[in-house]
């Protein structure tokens, strides 16, 4: 018996090592483990034997049936390890430096400017609001303290239409009805396009972009005012940006501001930019003036407010270094599709 | 406007503070300083000297030899200029001086010695005038330097004038020394003025105002005037500012306006002394001091002599025969304000703005024209002791401004500021500004002075600004506000923007555009677009420009033109307004439109067509959940394709169109490429409720597909098969899709569904569905659409 098992043991050594691929394996494995299989057999010649000597048989026929599931589990394993091996030897390593080909789109440098600052502004509470481009003249003027005559309009050179409106010439024309939209108290922004009836060139456009925004509340002051422009200004260029404030006349408010940020380029050194005065004219701005919001329905004895404008089209010509402000409305496409979204 | 330093210094004592500085606060608390400009520093050691005697140069033409006495010594020099005469007194720069940088030494011209040289008003760089030598016409010490009484030496700054536009005050340089005394916190001094009390007994000079635009108007004569030229001192003055030197009158007429604001015209009293202010019922030419003829119509106001014959053109300019000659002894003086609105509307009616009529449209205070007349008659009789005064001071005032007495709280201060300042900062800001103050319970009472009441000064607001900006803002403490915190809610038709635009160019790499408002019509007719009636522009300065576009294809389509070279395939995009005509309020109907067009010279325009049909299926998923429904509609402009044009709807509503172009303009663009559009009207779109994530449990048992090809006839449209699906019913049926398509003959196509089919509670077989397939079977059969075999 014991005869038998070392013969069947030196026999599985010699086949397991002439097994080169997985079939052979799974053969080999029937072979010995089979129902019908050698190690099956050498068990039924046990019924032959007795006792002792039955047992120690019994014994060492298992040992070599682990033995041989051991071996076949194993030579499998390394041979499914070689495979791998192999198949990643044979792969081909692709080269990624290849240029991309993905087609891309492009967003309107005035909305990445536009959702730049708006996203400030509304994390700051702001209502964002849509407003026409076509208004009548209470909005655009009289409801702004401008009346009819007023010199102020001989700074706007509006686009007057056939049925008495026209097109706004600031996005400040939205500030009557947003107040009566909301009432007090009130924080919003409205950008928007306007237009001024001039020729354009290299600087000048008719049609343009603006955003303009008021906060009206209780005790809102010209302190609060600066302390909110440096803070607002500051999110814009991502950076402590000086601001100072100089008195400007404009008949909304009262009183009225321009407001000047340190040069960005020299940082108030002076230098071309800024004409060499380290200051660079960005905003005006002011308190509501009272007449304003008593027209936008609001209680002056309670509220007071501020508003401002940013010029959208000149601070995207500022953050992109466009030269040429008609580039905007040009729709070439070599222009514009460079601002890739 | 350019503001002397050395005038002002008239008015306030400067002396010892660093006026650069001074100039800068006045940036910061009054207006816009745009320039500032030192004379002078390069012009040292010029005299005045006399000619004693001038010879002829023996060799030269041109040059003379003179003798030229300096108080100290008589020098040898060869002067060039052609006016040199014997006597005059002239501005010498003896060898060793400076003039405008060039050093001045002794020198040999054409053999003779020179020891220096007489200058012309150029070379002292108060003017062009290089013809001659400057004539010092005014008596003056030889030997002292030209720089004392000359006041060449000066800091001279421009004014941005759209920065003084609501301050009339400020168009005079006593309004400015106003300013600079307050900002110095030096007292104002009183311009020295002639008491006109003396001439009470004297006779009237005849003024009538015959229309209500004429506020007020003033007048004086004086006769027995001799001095013909302006003292140099005072040349200088109007040089620095930016104005020539005339004639004496009209030189003190201009130095007033400069000096106090007030415009004033002097006419020859030969022509004019007397006045009537009126308008004319006929148009008529008449011919201004410039010599251009104006035609004056029915509105314009005129100042005319009492015979009605016309002499000024009210507010804007004098007549050209009433003005001051070479003989003119006698004057008589206007001095008067008017309606600020008639006179701007004149002067833009004419064409012809002047530095008067600038002026005037500030709305001018009428208690000006006597202080200036006093002070012309001042400054007159300083320069020409023999000038005699004629008439009294005549004046006739039609309208006053009303006084403005305002209650200003300290409670609103603080309010207004945020910050404290304190009571005796206030007083003394508004003093120094010329507000009369007395302190109340509350406040202040502020008295607001004539020269701020025209239209500048009414409100508390107006005084907190007074304040404010003399206290200066760079002084204020900054912080931010107490305000309730609300959440914001995003307008809907904002969300859809985002979204719309982030998918177009983010998920289909489309480019986003702005084009005009309005139809280029050049542009246009090059694309054989016609520009269609809307509402039009009245007044655009390029003429291409008359309509408002009413659809935003067409703009697109011109972009498209201008784009043909940069791709063989590309899409744009553009969120714009489009004007649908007005509505029944006669308002412009505007509707913000999204308008896309795609242009390929690879694809043919079926495919093209295709694509942007599922951009825009896809673009109302993404943003809305619905699956829009296309309907062939009729064209509505002529450059849409009559076949292939279609209606764009969602839950029942039109939100848009789709479709080609009209091959008439297809070619006008490229005769080659294809060309689709799309138009989506944006607030329709975002008043759409979003359909509802429906969500159901995934079913445990696998489901069962079953293929079915049928054949559509030409001009059969699929939807007919999609809404018989749609019809079954049939709980089981989960989804269906299109996975072929082919053309058969005579344009017919082959068109084979899936239908997928699955059950939450078993797993399916084909026999229980068969009955369901049957049924759509059936009911096509019915509408001629046959299943393929």
């Amino acid at each position: 018996m014991q005869e038998k098992i070392a013969q069947l043991r030196g026999a599985f050594k010699d086949a397991l090592s002439a097994a080169k691929d997985a079939p052979a394996l799974e053969a080999l494995r029937v072979e010995y483990l089979g129902k019908k299989g050698s190690v099956a057999a050498l068990m039924q010649n046990l019924r032959s034997l007795a006792g002792e000597e039955k047992k120690a048989a019994g014994q060492v026929i298992n040992e070599l049936k682990t033995g041989v599931e051991q071996a076949i589990k194993a030579a499998g394993e390394a041979l499914a390890e070689a495979e791998l091996k192999a198949q990643i030897a044979a792969a081909k390593p692709y080269d990624v430096s290849l240029p991309v080909r993905t087609p891309h789109g492009s967003y309107h440098p005035i909305t990445l400017v536009q959702r730049e600052v708006e996203r400030i502004f509304v994390t700051m509470g702001f209502t964002v609001e849509e407003y026409p481009e076509v208004v009548d003249d209470y909005h655009c003027f009289e409801a702004l303290n401008i009346p009819k005559h007023h010199p102020a309009r001989d700074m706007q050179d509006t686009y007057y239409l056939s049925n008495g409106q026209l097109l706004k010439t600031h996005t400040s024309a939205a500030q009557n009805s947003i107040m009566r939209k909301y009432g007090a108290p009130l924080r919003a922004i409205f950008p928007g396009r306007c237009f001024r009836n001039e020729s354009i060139d290299a600087c000048h456009e008719n049609t343009f972009f603006q955003m303009e925004g008021i906060m009206i509340d209780r005790d809102i002051s010209i302190s609060n005012l600066i302390y909110f422009m440096k803070t607002m200004l500051s999110e814009v260029f991502q950076r402590d940006v000086k601001v100072r404030l100089r008195p400007g006349f404009f008949p909304f408010v009262e009183p009225g501001f321009e407001l000047d940020i340190s040069c960005l380029i020299c940082g108030g050194e002076g230098c071309p930019s800024c004409k060499d005065s380290g200051w660079l004219e960005l905003c005006p701005c002011g308190m509501i003036h009272p007449r304003v919001l008593e027209m936008g329905g609001i209680d002056t004895n309670e509220y007071t407010g501020f508003a401002f404008g940013l010029g959208l089209t000149r601070l995207a010509m500022m953050r992109y270094g466009i030269k040429d402000i008609r580039d905007f409305n040009s729709g070439s496409l070599k222009a514009l599709a460079q601002f890739e979204g | 406007m350019l503001v002397s330093m050395n005038w002002i210094r008239d008015f306030v004592d400067l002396d010892g503070l660093d006026l650069d500085a001074l100039i800068h606060r006045f940036t910061l608390s009054t207006a816009e300083v745009e320039d500032v400009l030192h004379y002078g520093a390069d012009t040292v050691g010029v005299i005045a000297a006399r000619i004693v005697s001038v010879e002829k140069h023996p060799d030269s033409r041109k040059l003379h030899l003179l003798k030229v006495d300096t108080g100290s010594a008589v020098l040898d020099v060869v002067c060039g200029a052609p006016n040199v005469r014997a006597g005059m007194t002239v501005a010498f720069a003896p060898a060793g001086s400076t003039v405008s940088g060039h050093a001045i030494g002794e020198a040999k011209i054409a053999g003779y010695a020179s020891n220096g040289m007489c200058c012309s008003e150029a070379e002292l760089g108060l003017s062009d005038e290089d013809d001659g030598i400057l004539d010092i016409t005014w008596p003056v010490a030889l030997g002292t330097p030209l720089g004392e009484f000359a006041q060449l030496t000066d800091t001279v700054f421009e004014v941005d004038n759209k920065s003084l536009t609501n301050r009339p005050d400020l168009w005079g340089i006593y309004g400015i020394a106003r300013e600079f005394s307050a900002l110095a916190g030096r007292p104002l001094l009183p311009i020295p003025q002639a008491d006109l009390r003396a001439y009470d007994s004297l006779p009237a000079v005849s003024i009538e105002l015959r229309d209500p635009s004429c506020y007020r108007f003033s007048s004086i004569q004086v006769e027995n005037i001799h001095v013909a030229q302006s003292p140099l001192n005072m040349r200088v003055r109007l040089s620095r500012c930016g104005m020539r030197g005339i004639n004496l009158l009209a030189d003190l007429t201009n130095y007033l306006m400069l000096e106090m604001g007030q415009p004033m015209h002097a006419y020859d009293k030969r022509y004019t002394d007397s006045f009537v202010v009126q308008k004319f019922p006929e148009p008529f030419q008449f011919q201004n001091l410039d010599g251009q003829f104006r035609t004056i119509d029915i509105e314009t106001l005129m100042i005319c002599r009492q015979d009605e014959t016309p002499v000024s053109l009210a507010g804007i300019m004098g007549g050209l025969e009433s003005e001051i000659k070479d003989d003119t002894t006698a004057l008589c003086l206007e001095s008067a304000t008017f309606d600020p609105v008639a006179i701007r509307k004149s002067s833009v009616r004419l064409g012809h703005r002047t530095d008067a009529s600038a002026r005037y449209e500030k709305a001018l205070d009428p208690s000006m024209t006597v202080p200036a007349i006093a002070r012309f008659v001042y400054l007159l009789q300083q320069i020409d002791p023999g000038a005699l005064v004629v008439s009294r001071l005549s004046d006739v005032q039609n309208y006053a401004y009303p006084s403005q007495t305002i209650q200003l709280e300290k409670r609103f201060i603080d309010r207004y500021t945020g910050i404290p300042i304190d009571d005796a900062r206030i007083v003394e800001i508004l003093t120094a500004l010329g507000f009369g103050v007395t302190q109340t319970g509350e406040g202040f009472s502020v008295t607001v002075p004539s020269w701020r009441a025209t239209k500048d000064v009414s409100l508390a607001a107006d005084l907190v600004e007074e304040i404010t900006r003399v206290y200066g803002y760079d002084n204020f403490e900054i912080h931010t506000t107490r305000s309730i915190l609300r959440p914001v809610r995003e307008d809907p038709g904002k969300t859809l923007d985002t979204l719309a635009k982030d998918f177009l160019v983010r998920r289909v790499h489309l480019h986003e555009v702005h084009s005009y408002i309005w139809c280029d019509k050049e542009k246009f007719a090059a694309l054989d677009l016609p520009v269609e009636d809307n509402v039009r522009l009245l007044n655009s300065v390029n003429p291409n420009h008359e309509v408002l576009r009413n659809t935003l294809t067409p703009t697109l389509l011109t972009f498209v033109a201008e784009n043909r070279g940069y791709a063989s395939e590309y899409g744009i995009f553009e969120t714009g307004r489009v004007v649908k005509g007005t509505d029944e309020r006669g308002e412009a109907a505007e509707r913000k439109t999204l308008g896309i067009v795609l242009f390929s010279k690879d694809a043919d325009e079926e495919t093209l067509f295709f694509r942007l049909r599922d951009i825009v299926t896809d673009l109302l998923l993404a943003v809305k959940r619905i699956a829009p429904v296309y309907t062939k509609t009729a064209v509505t402009h002529a450059w849409q394709h009559p076949a292939n044009t279609f209606a764009l709807s969602a839950d029942g509503q039109t939100i848009g169109t789709l479709g080609t172009l009209h091959p008439r303009n297809a070619k006008k663009i490229d005769k080659k490429a294809a060309i689709v559009y799309a138009e989506i009207d944006m607030p329709t779109l975002a008043a759409l409720a979003a359909a509802p994530i429906a969500y159901r449990e995934p079913s445990k048992f696998p489901g069962i597909s079953v293929d079915l090809s049928f054949v559509l006839g030409q001009g059969v449209f699929f939807a007919q098969i999609a809404s018989a699906i749609a019809a079954l019913e049939t709980a089981a049926l989960s989804h269906h899709e299109l996975v072929d398509i082919f053309a058969l003959e005579d344009g017919a196509s082959s068109v084979t569904v899936r239908l997928h089919f699955v059950s939450p509670e078993k797993t399916l077989t084909r026999g229980e569905i068969q009955p369901v397939l049957d049924r759509l079977v059936g009911k096509l059969a019915g509408q001629g659409i046959a299943l393929k075999g």
